[in-house]
């Protein structure tokens, strides 16, 4: 047999397993244009609707006149909330415990709100209808700044009953949402008080927006024969939509297939339910056919969800020497019209506490208050778990200003307040227990990398060159260290809408020797079809190329919580093992049984199971698969299928440390950067190019962020940024190299020691390109300037410190 | 992004052209590239019910240098420019520019004239034919005129081209002497924050000619004369350069949008155009 000289080495790589820089199955379609997502979906006699959107970011609807709509040839239906009421599908709950108006019930409360939707035979006549619509507005007051928010006397939900309750406790104001108090208030401030050192700032982490490649659509096909609702959507939890769609319509579940195909891209933005939707679903159920909806690109930027707004005060003490102390933070956190945070139900700001970031601070105090202003809502977390991102900016600013107010280096003030090794598991003063690390490690490589020293003298001889004009280029180090909080979640603290967010996998080998695995997560680019299979391949010793990874159909995959917050290979990753080692586990009997030897006389050797002591009798898995079909084996039942619901019993924290070398035209503001070199620790790694691709990824959305992408509004409330040419998108042109480097600290609880890396170069790369700008004027008073760093901010820091003469 | 219901024509010759513009008046445009007009009309800011594409239409393209003149066809797209071995020779400053605009696959798409025509002060073209000296040939029902670029800008989107003209070529004299195109923008595909053509001819030590202007930073493009002139005669020193920008500075009058307040855009017009003149005179 060629099992038998075949090396292990051999066997091993013949897998394409765990550690295998396997190439993307994914691609050859992606690569060919075979892609196929919603907007592929054409069923017969398919209806298209189209949005008529509010201009006003706060006005009274007066009246809405669909008749000029309904004359044009082609026009269905129109829409509006007085048709939807009756359903009581003019409201739906959010994701964050509050209601959000599937379209204007009497008011709106931001520009690009759903008014009304217009069903037609075509897109292009649906677009003409959508003109036609004739809607009176009355304006109303337009709050767009959370803090004038609180004072003011505007009421911007009037839906709600003043003085009542929100869903996280008390509101404060008619246009407060939550207060959400973690930590120890009492001793932090005494520490504040007492402290040798206390650096303040007010870090403002502006709106975004995800803005994937392909915007958000559904196509609801309603057979009212069989009374079966299908839905395709851009979904990023397929199985908690078809549950809400249950709990929304009163149809029964197992009524309703949700199907989320081929997704282009989702970083957060397509987490939530939208209205367009449910107003696909209701127009099915009302004209019988299916109806698809697809929203362009102004709409995705105007209407779904937003990520940050977030205005973070900081305090942080320290002693002379640089050992903090103590943390505080209170956020007033931006919501915009309603609150359809995509969080977990306990945790309405996420995991920002996580923002005491890798650091051993003995006591913190974090104060969230959410706010409603005309601005759209979501509040997702765009391309990282949630709020990290905003918790580990706060924190990697913080401690830049706390370095500059000590006058002391950066890298070595975070090292000397990094949680050591030996100190893990560690529990954080905010409540989290952080399974591993090795801090100092990952930060002295990183360094060394870098060339850390050479740089600072770099530097300092730039600034002095500067001083004597031989220059207008300043040179920018940034910094980061961070940690991340990933794998949302142990169900005993993490749901959403209820449902635990466990996930789950279910594989069934097939007789030859092949296999299926269906998830309940779903890819929108991360490769799940490829990694998944090299998971398998490791633990059930049939090679990857021989498994299919099926994610996204609610009719054939197993429950699960969906692909967010890193959360597919922490989750789903960790069923995917444990199902394939209940497969292995019942190969064990099989092979024994041929073997005739005892069930512990064998044991497994990467694709077979061997005779202890015999290497030479084996059987591999593939010949057990045979067997399990084909044989009848006395107290096993035939077949060889198993599922694993995995509930994991702590968050991973994956970590890196990265380093930005900046030039920055003090003259133009233009910034540009020289270097970037990223160092992960994902715990073990499955697919090191798709790791690599996924952390370029990432760090390009950083880059974008950090250097200018925003969803910025002017007084009255209009978005300024709604189409690419004013939302910063990178392109290959805008993207610097990237150097990538890893440690590899195995999470101790995960199944196979794999902790999530997709969100990570977001997460961390944010703040290294903005201390990088920050750091590049540090010599000339600079502590802190916000974000977004484009051109004419960062000129206006310049000119603010006076270099411009 | 759908643009309002509209009809589509693909006539081969001029004059059926000038005839379907006759018949439809403000109702028709003519379509070059389409990647200014097509976004307009997509997002229903211009409502074109006849649209009449010009890809077929005779005479219209090509890129000739003789005689020491240059003429390029409306149609000819500022990929050919890019690729033109003859144009990179005789006017390089048209490559520098082109490769400024937009990105590959617009500019496989967007065309001279299309570019000029447009009258969006964000087009890099106009500003840099004026600084050419460019004249710009329009047909009309009543035959064939010539204007200079630097009269043919009114306002945004307002230019001497009538309604019912096409404008069919863009000719100038071979440029001499030092060129530059500098540009500051946010991102590639992005229009100008602030951009200068320059052309600076030089005698010994000495500027004999030059020419000055600046785009995106007026409702028109800016040929800034008192500009060139504060150039001529010097050996460019500071004080003409600075007696230069003074008078360019005089001359712009940039508004707020994303791309920042009036008061960055003056200073990187000042740094764009100091650049520029630097950039063209080393060249000279
Ligand atoms: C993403 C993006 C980025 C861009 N960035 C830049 C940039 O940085 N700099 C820049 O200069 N441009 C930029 N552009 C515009 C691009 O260069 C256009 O192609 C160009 O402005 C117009 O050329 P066109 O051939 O596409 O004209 P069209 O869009 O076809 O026409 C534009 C206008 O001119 C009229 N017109 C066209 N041809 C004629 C003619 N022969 N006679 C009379 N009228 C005519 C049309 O009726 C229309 O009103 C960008 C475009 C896009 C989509």
């Amino acid at each position: 047999m060629k099992d038998d000289v075949e090396s292990r080495e051999d066997r091993t790589a013949g897998l394409k397993g765990l550690g295998c820089a396997r190439r993307r199955v994914e691609d050859l379609r992606f690569t060919q244009g075979k892609g196929n997502y919603v907007d592929d979906i054409k069923l017969p006699g398919m209806l298209h609707g189209d949005f008529v959107r509010s201009p006003y970011a706060h006005a009274r609807i007066k009246s809405i006149d669909a008749s000029a709509a309904l004359a044009l040839d082609g026009v269905v239906a129109v829409l509006t909330a007085e048709d939807l009421a009756p359903l009581g599908l003019h409201w739906m709950p959010t994701l964050a415990g509050d209601k959000q108006m599937v379209l204007a019930d009497g008011k709106v409360l931001f520009q690009g709100q759903e008014v009304a939707f217009v069903v037609a035979r075509d897109r292009y006549v649906a677009a003409d209808a959508v003109e036609l619509v004739e809607v009176e507005y009355e304006d109303l007051p337009v709050i767009t700044d959370p803090f004038e928010s609180l004072k003011s006397d505007v009421v911007l939900r009037e839906d709600l009953e003043p003085g009542a309750d929100g869903a996280h406790g008390p509101r404060k104001h008619h246009n407060h949402i939550f207060t959400w108090e973690v930590g120890d208030k009492e001793t932090t401030e005494q520490v504040l008080e007492e402290a040798e050192v206390v650096a303040e700032e007010m870090v403002y982490y502006h709106r975004t927006h995800p803005c994937p490649l392909e915007t958000c659509g559904a196509v609801a096909s309603m057979d009212k024969v069989n009374g079966k609702l299908t839905i395709y959507g851009t979904f990023q939890a397929p199985h908690a939509v078809r549950t809400v769609v249950s709990l929304l319509s009163g149809i029964e579940e197992h009524n309703i297939r949700v199907i989320s195909p081929d997704i282009g891209g989702g970083f957060g933005n397509k987490v939530g339910v939208y209205p367009g939707y449910v107003c696909s679903v209701v127009a099915s159920i009302v004209t019988g056919k299916p109806v698809k909806w697809v929203e362009d690109r102004m709409e995705n930027l105007m209407s779904t969800a937003f990520a940050r707004d977030y205005w973070m005060q900081g305090k942080i003490a320290a002693t002379r020497e640089g050992k903090i102390t103590g943390l505080w933070c209170h956020t007033t956190a931006d919501h915009g019209g309603f609150d359809a945070c995509a969080d977990p139900t306990k945790f309405p700001a996420g995991f920002m506490n996580i923002c005491t970031g890798s650091y051993d601070i003995p006591v913190a105090y974090l104060a969230v208050d959410g706010v409603y202003t005309n601005k759209a809502p979501g509040g997702v977390s765009y391309r990282c778990s949630f709020r990290v991102t905003e918790a580990i900016y706060f924190i990697e600013r913080m401690i830049e200003v706390l370095a500059i107010k000590l006058n002391v280096d950066a890298a070595e003030l975070r090292r000397i307040n990094f949680i050591r090794k030996d100190q893990f598991p560690y529990q954080s003063a905010l409540g989290w227990e952080y399974d591993s690390g090795d801090y100092h490690t990952a930060w002295d490589k990183a360094l060394a990398a870098v060339d850390y020293k050479g740089l600072r003298e770099e530097q300092a001889q730039r600034v002095e060159d500067f001083k004597a004009g031989k220059t207008r280029k300043l040179m920018g180090v940034g910094l980061t260290f961070f940690t991340e909080i990933v794998g949302a979640g142990p169900v005993k603290n993490c749901d959403i809408l209820g449902l635990g967010m466990f996930d789950s996998c279910e594989i069934r080998i097939h007789p030859t020797g092949s296999a299926i695995a269906r998830l309940g997560t779903i890819s929108q680019g991360q490769g799940h079809a490829t990694t998944f299979a090299q998971i398998l391949a490791s633990e059930i010793g049939l090679p990857a190329d021989s498994i299919t990874i099926e994610e996204g159909d609610t009719d054939t995959a197993p429950y699960g919580l969906g692909t967010y917050g890193s959360r597919s290979t922490p989750v789903a990753g960790a069923a995917t093992a444990m199902a394939g080692r209940k497969i292995r586990a019942k190969a064990q009997m099989i092979a024994a049984y041929l073997l005739e030897v005892h069930d512990d006389d064998v044991e497994f050797d990467i694709d077979r199971f061997v005779v202890k002591g015999a290497p030479e009798r084996f059987k591999t898995m593939k010949e057990i698969a045979f067997a399990a079909y084909n044989q009848a084996i006395p107290g096993i039942e035939p077949g060889l299928e198993a599922v694993s619901y995995y509930d994991p019993p702590n968050m991973t924290y994956p970590f890196g440390a990265y380093v930005c070398v900046m030039d920055i035209d003090v003259d133009t503001g233009v910034p540009e950067i020289r270097r970037f070199y990223a160092l992960d620790d994902c715990g073990t790694r499955i697919n090191p190019m798709i790791i690599e691709g996924q952390v370029h990824g990432g760090l390009t959305e950083a880059l974008a962020v950090a250097l200018g992408q925003e969803i910025a509004y002017d007084d009255l409330g209009n978005v300024k940024t709604g189409t690419l040419m004013d939302f910063f998108l990178p392109t290959a042109w805008e993207t610097p190299n990237y150097e990538t480097d890893h440690t590899v600290t195995p999470s101790p609880h995960h199944p196979i020691g794999a902790k999530g890396v997709g969100e990570s170069p977001h997460v961390g790369g944010v703040p290294c390109f903005s201390n990088a700008v920050n750091d590049a004027f540090r010599a000339f008073g600079l502590t802190h300037t916000q974000m977004p760093h484009d051109h004419w901010r960062i000129w206006k820091t310049a000119n603010r410190l006076g270099l411009h003469g | 992004m759908i643009p309002a219901p509209f009809e589509y024509y693909r006539p081969r010759e001029m004059a059926a052209v000038l005839a379907l513009l006759a018949e439809h008046g403000d109702e028709a445009r003519v379509m070059a590239g389409g990647h200014s007009l097509i976004p307009m009309m997509k997002l229903r800011m211009a409502e074109v019910p006849h649209l009449i594409d010009l890809q077929d239409v005779e005479g219209l393209s090509g890129i000739t240098v003789s005689g020491g003149e240059i003429r390029l066809g409306a149609m000819v797209t500022q990929a050919e420019i890019i690729d033109s071995k003859e144009l990179a020779q005789a006017a390089p400053i048209l490559r520098e520019a082109a490769l400024q605009i937009a990105d590959p696959q617009v500019r496989a798409m967007g065309t001279v004239g299309g570019n000029v025509a447009n009258g969006d002060p964000g087009n890099d073209m106009p500003g840099l034919m004026q600084c050419l000296g460019a004249r710009f040939t329009l047909v009309g029902p009543e035959g064939e005129r010539e204007v200079a670029a630097r009269d043919f800008y009114e306002a945004a989107y307002m230019t001497e081209r009538d309604d019912d003209e096409v404008l069919t070529a863009v000719a100038f004299a071979v440029p001499e002497g030092g060129y530059a195109y500098e540009k500051q923008k946010r991102k590639i595909g992005d229009y100008a924050t602030a951009a200068a053509a320059v052309q600076i001819r030089r005698e010994g030590a000495s500027c004999a000619a030059a020419s000055i202007a600046m785009t995106n930073l007026s409702d028109t493009p800016v040929w800034s004369e008192a500009a060139a002139e504060a150039l001529v005669g010097t050996e460019l020193g500071p004080e003409a350069i600075e007696a230069a920008v003074t008078a360019m500075l005089a001359e712009i009058d940039p508004s707020e949008d994303n791309r920042g307040p009036v008061e960055f855009k003056r200073h990187a017009a000042v740094v764009i155009l100091r650049r520029a003149i630097a950039r063209a005179w080393s060249r000279a």
